[in-house]
């Protein structure tokens, strides 16, 4: 087959999949919530209640898209695109499996730093631009948050940047062949994982759209379709932090050879995107300050420390020393 | 390559005209980002992945969103816009840009007259970048993160307020006790 041909199927499987998944995620969440909640959760509509993404979905795509006449029109449209856009550009430096990837960027690592910081003009431009109160200061919130965490973030992913020697994921998923990274880069994992749910802001950290205080927060003026784009966004989010945990810590497609390797991928994806639901279904949410002091008082140390160390061990044990 | 570079220039030289031609805060500032995002795109072909990634995490991502933040903050009206408009006058653009127009024309003929480098572009590496700065670049290094030092330093000491605050029930029973 054409290379150009191929690369463009590659490119469009790996968008349709993953919207896919993240819109299938709806569903499992329900679910998953039900279970761990002792409850049934939705089980009405097809087999085990696998219909109710689609119903859902017609229901979202036919309800009226309604523009407040108080908003900043095309400000307020331009908001859900940067979710969106910001986060499906990032899937194409994931390598799915050693052929299964769009872009082998040699700045794959800085290349996701840098959408994910887009990402925060989304939850800003939204809130101001529905010029709702609620909705600003759920933008004020979720700015502070996301630019906060975006910094322990960056920094607990130079451990793995450090010993991999590179900011290629491909190389990175390549350098884990002896070692999954998360034994070594333990503390940066942990740091990652937390900055990753603040980052989608996640239900502990779901400060941003508390609806106990703030309505929805930054996305209380949307509907239709644009509402929908906001919560696939979330969903997409916590695919993509899930996909980048893997990939970074541990090993990527690599696996047992029984499987084929974007399988293995695709499992390792499911176990935390799991994960990410039953913190949902289990911690409440902290008040907003302990959030901020909790990240850069006790985060940003840990991942600066872990940076230092990591550093220092992999001169020392570096060969030729 | 060329092409993308060319489309770049074209699109951050447009958005940095509508951002000094803007009347709403906001959107001047969504301008800028797009064009500090077009300067990324030009950096990464002509071969500095690193620094394109850069100018999208450090300027667009991190220092724009701050400024954002601050003019959402504000939240100026129409009236602001009403004012702004009323600043950017007939008389206000018409000198600087006739000088800027002459100075464009040297630009033009300074590079017509002169023939471009016959070096082929080199894609400089991350690892190249690390080893410049930590290499003949170290003084520069150490004397910008003394300065960013001075600035945490002083930021805190700014923000620093002290107050007391008790919770208002809690106050009542210490009172009581």
């Amino acid at each position: 087959m054409n290379p150009i041909w191929a690369h463009i199927l590659t490119l469009v499987l790996v968008l349709l999949v993953m919207v896919t998944i993240a819109a299938g995620l709806i569903y499992v969440e329900r679910r998953m919530l039900a279970v761990w909640q002792d409850r049934l959760g939705p089980n009405r509509t097809g087999p085990f209640g696998l219909l109710q993404v689609l119903a859902d979905m017609i229901k979202i795509f036919f309800k009226e898209d309604w523009i407040p006449k108080f908003a900043d029109k095309r400000v307020f449209v331009l908001a859900p695109m940067i979710i969106m856009m910001t986060i499906l550009m990032t899937f194409a430096v994931i390598p799915f499996t050693p052929l299964i990837s769009v872009i082998n960027l040699n700045i794959g690592v800085l290349f996701f730093l840098a959408m994910s910081s887009l990402g925060a003009y989304s939850v800003v431009l939204a809130g101001w631009s529905s010029n709702n109160k609620y909705s600003l200061l759920g933008a004020i919130r979720g700015s502070a948050q996301m630019l906060s965490y975006e910094v322990f973030m960056g920094i607990s992913l130079m451990g793995v940047v450090v010993m991999a020697g590179t900011f290629n994921l491909h190389d990175i998923v390549m350098a884990q062949h002896s070692i999954w990274y998360f034994i070594p880069q333990f503390v940066g994992f942990i740091v990652f994982f937390i900055a990753g749910i603040a980052e989608t802001h996640r239900l502990p950290f779901d400060i941003p759209e508390a609806e106990s205080e703030l309505v929805a927060g930054y996305h209380s003026e949307y509907s239709g379709m644009k509402f929908g784009m906001f919560f696939v966004g979330e969903y997409l989010g916590i695919t993509l932090i899930s996909a980048l945990i893997v990939t970074l810590y541990f090993g990527g497609w690599r696996g047992p050879h029984f499987l084929p390797p974007v399988v293995w991928f695709l499992i390792k994806m499911f176990v935390f995107i799991l994960i990410f639901i039953l913190m949902r279904a289990s911690l409440p949410r902290p008040r907003y300050d302990q959030l901020m002091s909790y990240g850069w008082k006790i985060l940003l140390p840990l991942s600066l420390l872990n940076l230092l160390i990591t550093g220092a061990c992999v001169l020392y044990f570096a060969p030729g020393h | 390559m060329n092409v993308i570079f060319y489309i770049a220039s074209i699109i951050a030289i447009m958005a940095t005209i509508m951002v000094i031609t803007g009347r709403n805060a906001v959107h001047s500032l969504l301008f800028l980002t797009v064009s500090l995002l077009a300067v990324g795109v030009v950096f990464f072909t002509l071969g500095a992945p690193f620094m394109a990634a850069l100018e999208v995490i450090i300027y667009a991502g991190a220092i724009m969103v701050l400024f954002v933040f601050v003019v959402m903050m504000l939240n100026l009206g129409k009236a602001y816009e009403k004012m702004e408009e009323s600043w950017f006058s007939y008389k206000a653009w018409l000198g600087p840009g006739i000088l800027c127009v002459i100075l464009l024309g040297e630009l033009i003929y300074v590079f017509t007259v002169t023939k471009g480098s016959s070096q082929p572009l080199t894609v400089i590496t991350p690892q190249e970048v690390g080893m410049s700065l930590f290499g003949p670049y170290i003084l520069g290094v150490e004397l910008a993160a003394m300065l960013l030092m001075a600035g945490i330093i002083g930021a805190y000491h700014i923000g620093r307020k002290k107050q007391k605050e008790y919770h208002r029930f809690l106050q009542k029973e210490e009172e009581s006790v």
